[in-house]
């Protein structure tokens, strides 16, 4: 959304039809605009619409109660809350790291975190295996000294996911911080509280819509993550199979099942952006 | 958000012609890519343009050195492959992906193509392929036979079943009544092989062509059951072809002479 459409909206609630201002703003829309904006509706629109026209509806139920499908599901849903619960441990503090403290190559560091957003997941993927595999720079000692490793295992979906959702929790998170006033928080150090407890007791609450703006962001990211889990975790049902997995390995044999399954993960974004919609929107 | 829609209700008309807009812009894009191989393809007799060939992850090494065989023979000539798992190549073939050839890892996903009417005339066997195990650099889990693949802590990947080497291994598996239980299921034959390269997996059962294909990266260990499940590759022009003419010449040069040397010196078996 543009800005000058932001400000009305905020006001909308003082607007009434037919108002003289509303009229203008109708018939103001230049072609232009218009023609390659409802172009871009279209383009969002009509494939998750085909999904919706395709979806085979009669063998639905049969589709979405097999065993299967519950497993991938339950697993999807466990995987992405853990990873933006390890995101919201690491990511809240990194952010207030980057949006309060000047160190030197604080850009440099910004620009590191923000990697992963911009990265192809299979790279994201390769680069886990290196690092964390069972022969990675850090892995291997994982491996020899406390017999852990996360390749092919349930942990492994969740650093995955956690590695390609939290730059959008760290981004949001901050972004909310440098938008919010640190002057309360140096009030609440004249009054005698140590930063530790200036940010517990006073940033964080103040912040807390742009934190969970970023943790339903990290969330769904996390939810439909498919190249760096399949690449670091593999591919088993029930252990590291997500959503996404199952619905590339359904579409080989059995395109309707991959269609039922999409629309199971359609069904529960909408219902998570819906649910979180307002908070979302006062973090804008 | 309501105040946005209900602003594009009036101009409604122009939604149809937005929608019209986009499916003319999908049209010149796919007939854009066409384009480029048409005008060569008119001439009869010797083969010029582009080819599309679809092709098993497995023919990947040899495919590539005989298609830059063929450009070589034809100049005028470019062959473009996509490799990657037979299954998922078929369903993108019906699913109406512009390709001239295609090449699958058995009878079966080939059968997802001819059933759907999208292969010109009958598939062409061209190679056959044996299972083997790859394993890490000198052996060290001592695996000699597939039993030794269900030892307990022993990390074996295996290809989906939905895709040729998954079905043959689970084939060979069957066959003497073993059951094993792998950490991943890869998407194909390339995935489960680059899991042992990278030292994650300790053992895959993947095609003969991929361990020669991998040199000494990984150990391969013959099994005597993998006679059981042995893989077809059959070799079809496609109905669609854009190229008819010089697929047919690429076709030719796969089951040549010439071109059953390089394939089985990739480890490939005569049909």
């Amino acid at each position: 959304m543009t800005l000058p459409t932001d400000k009305p909206r905020t006001a909308a609630g003082t607007l009434r039809p037919g108002s003289p201002r509303r009229r203008r703003v109708r018939t103001g829309v230049p072609l232009p605009l218009l023609i390659p904006a409802l172009l871009g509706l279209a383009f969002l629109i009509v494939p998750l619409a085909a999904l919706l026209v395709r979806t085979p509806w009669q063998s639905l139920p049969a589709q979405l109660t097999s065993p299967e499908v519950w497993q991938a599901l339950k697993l999807s849903l466990i995987c992405a809350t853990l990873a933006t619960g390890v995101s919201l441990v690491i990511g809240v503090p990194l952010a207030w790291l980057l949006a309060r403290v000047d160190f030197p190559g604080r850009g440099l560091v910004r620009a590191l975190v923000t990697l992963p957003l911009v990265l192809p997941p299979v790279v994201g993927g390769v680069a886990l295996l290196m690092a964390l595999g069972r022969n990675g720079i850090v892995g291997q000692w994982l491996d020899s000294w406390f017999g852990i490793t996360l390749p092919f295992t349930t942990a492994g979906v969740v650093i995955a996911e956690a590695f390609v959702a939290m730059p959008f929790l760290v981004i949001s998170v901050e972004g909310t911080l440098r938008a919010a006033d640190p002057r309360y928080e140096e009030a609440a150090a004249t009054l005698g509280a140590s930063r530790f407890t200036a940010f517990r007791r006073v940033t964080l609450p103040l912040i807390a819509p742009g934190i969970a703006a970023g943790a339903v962001l990290a969330w769904a990211r996390a939810l439909g993550e498919f190249g760096a889990t399949i690449t670091f975790a593999g591919n088993f049902p029930g252990r590291t199979q997500t959503m996404p997995l199952a619905v590339y390995l359904a579409l080989q044999s059995d395109p309707e099942a991959a269609t039922a399954l999409s629309l199971v993960l359609l069904a529960v974004s909408i219902v998570v952006l819906a649910g979180l919609r307002d908070r979302w929107m006062s973090a804008g | 958000m309501t105040r946005t829609v209900r602003r594009t209700r009036r101009p409604l008309p122009w939604a149809a012609g937005g929608a019209a807009a986009l499916l003319a812009l999908s049209a010149c894009s796919s007939s854009g890519s066409d384009s480029s191989a048409k005008p060569d393809s008119s001439g009869s007799g010797e083969p010029s343009g582009e080819v599309t060939v679809f092709a098993a992850a497995s023919l990947k090494e040899s495919f590539t050195t005989l298609g830059e065989q063929f450009e070589k023979e034809h100049p005028g000539t470019k062959v473009t492959f996509s490799f990657g798992g037979s299954d998922s190549l078929a369903a993108s073939i019906t699913g109406g992906a512009p390709a001239d050839v295609f090449a699958a890892a058995s009878p079966k996903t080939m059968k997802i193509v001819t059933d759907a009417q999208d292969a010109s005339g009958a598939p062409a066997t061209f190679v056959r392929n044996e299972l083997e195990i790859a394993t890490l650099p000198g052996n060290p889990g001592k695996i000699s036979s597939l039993k030794d693949l269900t030892k307990a802590g022993l990390k074996v990947v295996l290809c989906d079943e939905e895709v040729p080497c998954g079905a043959a291994a689970q084939k060979a598996l069957d066959a003497s009544r073993l059951k094993l239980t792998p950490v991943s299921y890869e998407q194909d034959v390339k995935a489960a092989l680059t899991k042992v390269e990278l030292k994650e997996a300790d053992a895959a059962v993947v095609y003969r062509t991929d361990v020669h294909a991998a040199g000494d990266k990984v150990a391969g260990v013959e099994f005597p059951e993998s006679a059981d499940a042995v893989n077809d590759y059959p070799i079809a022009l496609l109905k669609d072809a854009k190229n008819a003419e010089a697929a047919k010449a690429f076709i030719a040069l796969v089951r040549s002479a010439e071109g059953q040397k390089v394939l089985s010196g990739a480890g490939f078996l005569k049909p």
